[in-house]
């Protein structure tokens, strides 16, 4: 059943009515992120905690591994998140963790990304035996549990942020590709795809110049999902030791903190920001993940557009089910 | 010219116009069920039929007809299970089973039916019509390319074809999108065109826009169609040649005009008899038969119409009718009429 | 767009079941409203067959949803009066409304497929239609529902069939007989046939005007395709850009159309017998509806405008008993 919103269909552009609109994406995208608060606040998260990541020599106080007071000292002027159990400057360690946490986490999201992208794509247009082989491997990295795997893993090659970046990119690429295997199973047996076959395009190109920028909004929510899953799956590994615990990172931090009895002494200075900032970074990577589900479902997009358009005109939409009826046109 | 070997067509005379496609006994089943089930949907039965050069032939047909099989088995879509296509005398599926060739491709094009997925949304019409030009070698610099498109897009009346160009297929309505469609397949200059239900989706009034521009096309500049639709009146408007084709076989075939002024078999009498002509006036037509349309899955032996045939005999329920040829140009698989002297056609 | 003196019953045997007078629909959006119905007014009496025929983007489908009240915003009915038996609907509650739909006005929707439930059978999408407004029991139910499918066409022992289990035409009965459950004045078909085969096409609408006979209810029936209108419909009302543009009755409308729209649809159509000619169809795509052209919406595509069609909207008139037109062609009083 339509409720037709009369789209394309009747927009027609012959008469200058309507003008050239931009195109849907690339320039919009940027423009309908923008537009979105949650999208702005997420975007200006993450560019801040890089610029925090880039310019961390500026920005710390101290050298993040050299000891530089007394442990457990409370934040103060002189050490703004205070000491931990070493002695060391919490807030330096802080600043300094962000480059191996947040950028393992992102070379972890870019790589699975990558690889689930080519394995489902490829798996989902050849079909037949490649497909049934690509589909095996992935179906066995899923089945496979990913938390002992990943310990077990961790815990037998040399402990540090690359083991970890080597660990957590195997096992998490599968579900991606799984997902990106249906979508482009549908997308296959779309026209567009027949035409491009017919017109002798190859199958390369089809892949990655037809189906793909179909699948660009699933497959960037898909990145950003597995940056917030990497950071904080890397923080995990790190508590459990299972990280170099000579590197500054976040986790890295927590397991310091946590061998060093901080909590019990009440020293809750040494644990707070690295928690904060994994949080706060997970937080700003959903709100981005919100934003591209409006981006890309025009439903939800088409909800906000009218309540905007509502707003305009003062009008409230009451609380029945039913069409509503705002008299515009006198009664006669 | 004539192709290669003396074309039969199913008529079993030489056709005087030259043939550039002759399809043979074509044959389409799809596996179904799991592993172990021997089960097979008959798409297509024995589909045997010819294109010539600059004229325009219908297929016609229902759900399950087979028609849009046809088309793309012939746009090298899907492979046969057998028979042949002879193009230009080539036996095509023999020289290329496995990938069409470049030079294939570049002469023989297809239209979808569907204007809204047709043309890909990520991409605007500009980059869809140069794609072919590309690959195929039409144009090499900016410029020729540039200027290719224009042409394209003016030869199917969108104008300005420079703003056009620059448009995302939402910004089109469903037949300026069709246009688009043509213009591409026009693109690599082909010898035939595929044009599987390129108006059913369209607006009423903007159909015979479309159909026109076939038509035009076709004489203009002597490129074959192959027309599928459901329509038979539009059929009898643009097409030289039609054949009606009912669950996966081709059961009537006729010069358009004489097909509905004088069908033969009863599938196409019913077919007529449903057809809602309101300049027919008001009176309401009786069917001449009821059901629906068969399952295509391990169809029992015999003309597949025989269910719902108010003229079936015993004989049809066990086998397929020949080829009867009733006219010049017309011939039909009935057992109600003279069975041709060797079985199968 | 206002139609002189509102009520277009034509005459004074019978009152209007169902009287629409200057409907207004918008879509809002956020480049401006979609004014898809624009000043609508027609009535059906009961046991009157009307067809409204449009093309995409006319506003028929909206008009269908609006007289239920089931449009969802960004739909908004943004004037108008639409009277039921003499009960205003713009100003029923949702509880009316709920007793409204089906018992008085049902609709049955273009695809089956998507109006029934996949994983309920069909026998108990009907009874649980019944049991939705009336307090019989289930058995009592049943047994009307196992009539219905009688009257549809289905066998009864199908009742317990899931949709995918039935065929396209079959599904379609099923539809119709959930939408005749509780026997209201009057049923809205909105594409009925359109997803179906020709041949189940005709079939289906042969059992429509039989059911129609035989329970004499009232139909609003929709459409693109006018020569299925003119079999089954007693009037005809032409949309264009959410407005109508031509109604009278079908055999009229036929023999003489006098808009040029109509003129452009009925040239749309290749006949089947005669002499084959050369068709035109009507040049140019439908307009845009956030802004409409100005005067007569239809004048940018029409051969025969002239003077006053890009400035002056034609009025609604009655230009001969029964036939009425907005076309300054027929009703154009200035200087030409």
């Amino acid at each position: 059943m339509s409720t037709p919103v009369l789209a394309a269909d009747s927009i027609a552009p012959e008469e200058k009515t309507s003008g050239s609109r931009r195109p849907r994406f690339g320039s919009t995208v940027l423009k309908l992120l923008l537009d979105n608060r949650k999208a702005a606040v997420g975007a200006a998260i993450l560019i801040a905690f890089a610029l925090i990541g880039i310019f961390a020599p500026q920005i710390a106080n101290y050298d993040p591994k050299a000891f530089v007071g007394r442990p457990h000292q409370p934040p103060s002027s002189e050490f703004w998140f205070g000491t931990d159990g070493s002695g060391k400057d919490v807030f330096s360690q802080a600043v300094w963790g962000t480059r191996i946490s947040y950028g393992t986490g992102a070379m972890v999201g870019i790589s699975v990304t990558f690889i689930g992208v080519v394995v489902g794509i490829a798996a989902g247009y050849f079909g037949g035996r490649i497909d049934d082989i690509l589909s095996l491997i992935t179906n066995v990295f899923l089945i496979i549990p990913g938390l002992p795997l990943i310990v077990v893993l961790a815990a037998f090659l040399p402990a540090g942020f690359l083991t970890i970046y080597w660990v957590l990119t195997v096992t998490g690429w599968a579900w991606g590709a799984r997902v990106l295997r249906s979508q482009t199973l549908s997308l296959r047996e779309k026209d567009f795809v027949g035409s491009a076959i017919v017109s002798g395009e190859s199958s390369a190109r089809i892949m990655f110049r037809e189906i793909l920028p179909n699948m660009l909004s699933i497959s960037v929510a898909g990145m950003f999902g597995a940056v917030t899953y990497a950071i904080g799956a890397q923080a995990g590994l790190e508590f459990l030791g299972l990280g170099d615990p000579s590197n500054i990172s976040w986790g890295t931090s927590l397991y310091w903190a946590q061998n060093n009895s901080s909590l019990l002494v009440g020293a809750w200075w040494t644990f707070i920001p690295a928690g904060l900032s994994i949080a706060l970074l997970a937080f700003a990577l959903s709100m981005i993940n919100y934003a591209i589900d409006e981006v890309t479902n025009p439903r939800l997009r088409s909800q906000r557009d009218t309540q905007a358009a509502l707003r305009k005109v003062k009008q409230r939409l009451g609380s029945s089910r039913a069409t509503p009826v705002i008299r515009k046109h006198g009664e006669r | 010219m004539q192709t290669g070997e003396q074309a039969k067509t199913p008529l079993g005379q030489l056709d005087t116009d030259e043939i550039v496609m002759d399809v043979r006994h074509l044959t389409k089943r799809f596996p179904v069920g799991g592993l172990f089930s021997q089960s097979k949907v008959h798409a297509l039965d024995d589909v045997s039929f010819t294109l010539p050069r600059g004229k325009i032939v219908t297929l016609v047909g229902e759900s399950g007809s087979g028609k849009s099989t046809t088309a793309r088995v012939l746009a090298r879509l899907i492979q046969p299970t057998s028979g042949q296509i002879l193009y230009n005398g080539r036996d095509i599926v023999r020289e290329e089973p496995r990938k069409a060739s470049l030079q294939y491709r570049s002469e023989v094009q297809m239209v979808f039916q569907d204007p809204f997925g047709s043309l890909n949304p990520a991409h605007p019409i500009r980059y869809s019509l140069e794609r072919p030009l590309k690959i195929h070698k039409k144009a090499r610099s900016r410029g020729e390319i540039s200027d290719r498109i224009d042409e394209l897009l003016t030869t199917v009346g969108l104008e300005p074809p420079g703003e056009v160009a620059a448009k995302f297929p939402y910004q089109l309505s469903g037949g300026q999108r069709q246009r688009v469609a043509f213009a591409r397949a026009l693109a690599v200059d082909p010898k035939v065109m595929l044009a599987d239900e390129p108006v059913s989706m369209l607006d009423v009034s903007i159909r015979i826009g479309v159909l026109n521009l076939m038509e035009r096309l076709s004489k203009e500049r002597g490129i074959s169609f192959l027309y599928i639709t459901h329509d038979i009146a539009s059929a009898r408007y643009i097409g030289d040649q039609t054949n009606v084709m009912y669950a996966g076989r081709m059961v009537e075939s006729a010069e358009s005009v004489e097909l509905i002024d004088e069908p033969a078999h009863p599938y196409t009498k019913l077919l007529l008899s449903a057809v809602p002509n309101p300049k027919a006036g008001l009176k309401v037509n009786e069917l001449t038969a009821r059901g629906e349309i068969p399952s295509l899955l391990d169809p029992p032996p015999g003309c597949p119409f025989a269910p719902r045939c108010p003229f079936a005999m015993p004989v049809c329920r066990e086998t397929m009718p020949g080829i009867s040829v009733i006219g010049p140009q017309h011939w039909v698989r009935c057992h109600l009429f003279p069975q041709p002297a060797e079985s199968g056609g | 767009m206002v139609t002189a003196g509102a009520s277009t019953s034509r005459d004074a045997t019978g009152e209007a079941l169902l009287q629409v007078d200057d409907l207004h629909v918008e879509y809002a959006g956020p480049h401006g409203a979609v004014r898809a119905v624009d000043g609508v007014s027609f009535a059906i009496r009961p046991g009157e067959v009307v067809g409204l025929a449009g093309e995409s983007g006319s506003g028929k489908s909206t008009i269908a949803q609006a007289i239920l009240r089931i449009l969802q915003p960004p739909a908004i009915i943004t004037g108008g009066r639409v009277h039921f038996n003499g009960r205003d609907v713009l100003e029923m509650s949702d509880r009316e409304l709920e007793d409204f739909r089906w018992e008085e006005v049902s609709m049955v929707f273009q695809s089956a497929m998507n109006s029934l439930n996949p994983v309920t059978t069909i026998g108990d999408q009907i009874v649980d239609a019944i049991l939705a407004h009336e307090r019989i029991s289930r058995k009592t139910a049943t047994g009307r529902a196992r009539e219905l499918l009688n009257i549809v066409g289905i066998e009864e022992g199908r009742i317990n069939d899931y949709p995918h289990q039935l065929s396209g035409g079959m599904r379609q009965r099923a539809v119709i007989a959930i939408a005749l459950a509780l026997n209201p004045p009057l049923m809205i078909m909105d594409e009925p046939t359109t997803a179906l085969d020709v041949v189940v096409q005709k079939e289906i609408m042969s059992q429509i005007a039989e059911l129609k006979e035989r329970l004499g209810f009232s139909i609003l029936f929709i459409t693109h395709d006018i020569s299925l209108l003119v079999e089954i419909s007693d009037t005809i009302a032409i949309m264009y850009a959410g407005q109508i543009v031509e109604m009278a009755a079908a055999r009229t409308l036929f023999e003489r159309p006098l808009h040029p729209y109509t003129q452009g649809l009925m040239s749309s159509f290749p006949a089947l017998t005669g002499e084959r000619k050369r068709l035109t169809g009507i040049p140019g795509s439908p307009p845009n509806l956030i802004h409409p052209p100005s005067g007569c919406r239809f004048h940018p595509r029409c051969p025969h405008r002239f003077k006053p069609c890009d400035s002056v909207v034609p009025p609604f008139t009655e230009v001969e008993p029964d036939h009425w037109v907005a076309c300054h062609l027929h009703t154009w009083q200035g200087e030409r």
